[in-house]
């Protein structure tokens, strides 16, 4: 069986025939091609696959493909502008907040999210709102200050 | 994961007719069933999703009761105003599960059909009396929830909302396990309007129960310290690597407790 899916990703319509048990992440990767989504753990833990679905943080490993059916999806590779980091990401390179890099995509879209709910998060709304984000490297403390960071240059418009 | 059909429903007609026809499971955020199929834990042959039916969706205070549509994600209940009015203990809770992105995509309905045994809902559900709007009918909280993974719902009956009723105060803390984030033990307490006090306990035993010893103690003091001082036996909890039963013993009126000391 398969099931025929349009939405839109990273603002392009796309009109796919796909097995319906096809996650979402697998149709990202392996059919678009957007491998900046990555997986990490496989089982929706560690929030290395999250993208935006209609601008909410969601595990792409975690829901179908057939689930983003009519909706809009946005990956990192959206995220920077014009070759341009967005403020997020320039924030993250700053404050040293990645090293091996393999979190950083999930780490700045669940951080988008949370800033959008919250332009102005103090240290405990950061670490709260990136309980679905797991890094194996930083200890955390420079994402937290990288997303504190981010969150101020994006409320002066940077 | 392994081939299994996909169907979209129209209407909750529609879904309930589809899955009677095919034997399959609706599907609501998937954020636990997803999961359950990539390891094999669940295969049903097909899915019915659930996500194109408006009129699963969606808060609205009726009389005396708070009703959410079963396909209501957790994080518009926790951000809903209205929620926040009537009953915060709702809001807290919906806070509290999982993650954010997991609150982005799991429902309210999906949270209560699949009856995890140490899922959040379920505490809010029995603790408040809250009656189950499915397909078919109603449910009360009392006798919904059956036993591991287990309720009352029929294998083609959706849940469609749930009523929860206002009471005059509520609340829920939750001893969380901080990898999974589900309840290692959960204590909703609540004062009824009518001054009737209710305490439901998630995350201890196989499915969630209303503990007798702290009901009868907050009835007469609706105190932290009553709560406190009850004594809950160890006999028929859950032990796992995680916590014994004597522990999640501990943990019940002391959760009780912290709840009743945040009102």
């Amino acid at each position: 069986m398969s099931v025929t899916i349009t939405l839109t990703v990273n603002g392009k319509s796309v009109t796919a025939s796909v097995d319906p048990r096809t996650l979402l992440v697998e149709f990202l990767r392996n059919e678009l091609s957007l491998t900046g989504t990555h997986v990490g753990c496989d089982t929706g833990q560690c929030g290395a696959c999250t993208v935006h679905l209609d601008g909410r943080a969601v595990k792409s490993c975690t829901m179908l493909a057939a689930q983003a059916n009519g909706a809009e999806v946005t990956t990192i590779e959206a995220v920077a502008r014009d070759g341009e980091l967005h403020p997020m990401q320039a924030a993250f390179r700053d404050c040293h907040a990645l090293q091996c890099g393999f979190c950083t995509p999930g780490m700045v879209m669940a951080a988008l999210d949370l800033v959008a709910a919250n332009p102005s998060p103090d240290e405990k709304a950061v670490r709260e709102g990136l309980d679905g984000n797991l890094c194996r490297c930083t200890g955390y403390h420079n994402i937290v200050k990288a997303v504190q960071q981010g969150a101020a240059a994006m409320r002066k418009g940077g | 994961m392994y081939a299994f059909e996909l169907h979209k429903a129209k209407s909750v007609a529609d879904a309930a007719a589809l899955i009677a026809k095919t034997g399959g499971k609706a599907l609501a955020g998937g954020q636990s069933l997803v999961g359950a199929m990539k390891l094999r834990l669940a295969q049903p042959g097909a899915l019915v999703d659930l996500s194109g039916i408006a009129e699963l969706r969606g808060i609205r205070r009726e009389g005396g009761a708070v009703i959410v549509g079963a396909m209501t994600r957790h994080a518009e209940v926790a951000a809903s105003a209205d929620v926040k009015a009537a009953i915060p203990a709702l809001v807290a809770l919906a806070e509290g599960i999982g993650d954010r992105q997991v609150r982005n995509m799991g429902t309210l309905g999906g949270a209560i059909a699949h009856a995890d045994p140490a899922a959040d809902w379920p505490a809010a559900v029995l603790g408040l009396g809250a009656t189950v709007i499915t397909s078919k009918g109603r449910h009360a909280a009392d006798g919904f929830f059956k036993g591991l993974y287990e309720t009352a719902l029929a294998g083609d009956e959706l849940v469609t909302a749930v009523s929860f009723p206002v009471p005059r105060k509520a609340a829920y803390a939750k001893f969380r396990n901080p990898a999974s984030r589900f309840a290692l033990v959960g204590v909703f307490v609540a004062q009824a309007g009518d001054g009737a006090v209710r305490v439901a306990v998630t995350g201890a035993t196989a499915t969630p129960f209303r503990c007798a010893p702290l009901e009868a103690a907050l009835a007469k003091s609706f105190t932290a310290d009553a709560a406190k001082a009850a004594k809950v036996s160890a006999n028929g909890l859950s032990g796992d690597l995680h916590a014994s039963p004597e522990y999640r013993a501990h943990l019940i009126p002391v959760l009780a407790a912290r709840a009743v000391a945040s009102l």
